[in-house]
């Protein structure tokens, strides 16, 4: 079997940190949007975040959205463009803290467009601050002494927020190893294939280490996903 | 007879994350002593321990790998 990570994402060197999730979950996107053929209609809304430098290091058309916007974004997008797929490609801080509004309003309207959470339970590119899907004792740079869940809530789960909610699909995937990641693809793919039939809004959450905020080191940080993480993010199909 | 597949690198992309060292069935990425042009500490693959599965490829965040 060849292995070839597709050319719109080899072109350049990343500017991701070593042992960061993003550079896995974009050669995932990458790899379903060349399999389906998508490579010159793709639309990307990235926020002002650590994936915003997919800017630079993808060759899908991308607009960068307000702080925590990409999702509205997105949904414009969409409207004006109905033929081209969409897809907003955010962390767990814009889709549960900063764009929560919006996260819950697409989800009622159930908007078709895809979108990528990358969840690392803090906040990345500001320098490491808690977010609501910080772990209970996490140490982070505005919680030092660990997150006291009574005081800031336990780790938001998307699929409780949209239980009630009729949207196209929802998933929860890992970055944490190989295995992870082909069930991420996976779910990548099944979103992908739901966006292009008109079906709704399309949201998978994928579990991503992020070494330099949590001050661990990369192969470490990967087993604290499924040491940890995991037992307050269950991974699997919600909706389809 | 379709040559048999290889893997091959390109360890100026490479980061030092160790994600492959850590996932390769067979041992046989390990560190090696050459630093690249963006200062981390690469690794090397023996290509006589590889069985060119592909993990490595799966596992990486820099795309290194290549199995063809």
């Amino acid at each position: 079997m060849q292995l070839v990570a597709p050319e719109t994402v080899t072109f350049t060197k990343s500017g991701f940190c070593p042992g960061c999730g993003h550079g896995l979950a974009v050669r995932l996107i990458a790899e379903t949007v060349e399999k389906m053929a998508l490579n010159e209609k793709l639309i990307t809304v990235v926020d002002v975040a650590c994936g915003s430098l997919n800017i630079n290091s993808w060759k899908f058309d991308t607009i960068m959205a307000a702080h925590g916007r990409p999702i509205p974004t997105a949904v414009g997008v969409k409207k004006v463009r109905p033929q081209n797929p969409v897809l907003a490609y955010i962390g767990d801080g814009a889709a549960y803290a900063i764009g929560m509004a919006e996260m819950m309003h697409v989800g009622i309207r159930n908007d078709n467009i895809i979108t990528i959470v990358i969840n690392n339970s803090l906040f990345g590119m500001t320098g490491g601050q808690c977010a609501p899907t910080s772990l209970p004792g996490q140490v982070t740079t505005s919680t030092p002494h660990g997150k006291n869940a009574e005081k800031w809530g336990m780790p938001f789960q998307i699929e409780k927020a949209f239980s009630g909610l009729e949207i196209a699909y929802l998933a929860r995937g890992s970055l944490a190893d190989a295995k992870g990641m082909n069930i991420s693809k996976k779910y990548i793919e099944k979103a992908f294939e739901k966006h292009m039939n008109g079906e709704g809004f399309c949201l998978v959450e994928l579990l991503s280490p992020c070494p330099t905020n949590l001050n661990m080191s990369p192969v470490k940080c990967a087993q604290r996903i499924n040491e940890e993480m995991l037992r307050y993010f269950p991974l699997g199909e919600f909706k389809m | 007879m379709k040559a048999k597949e290889k893997v091959y690198t390109d360890v100026a992309r490479c980061k030092g994350c160790g994600y492959c060292i850590q996932a390769c069935p067979k041992q046989a990425v390990t560190v090696s002593d050459h630093i690249n042009e963006n200062g981390y500490n690469v690794i090397q693959v023996d290509e006589n321990n590889c069985i060119a599965c592909g993990i490595c490829y799966r596992v990486c965040p820099d795309y290194v790998f290549e199995i063809r």
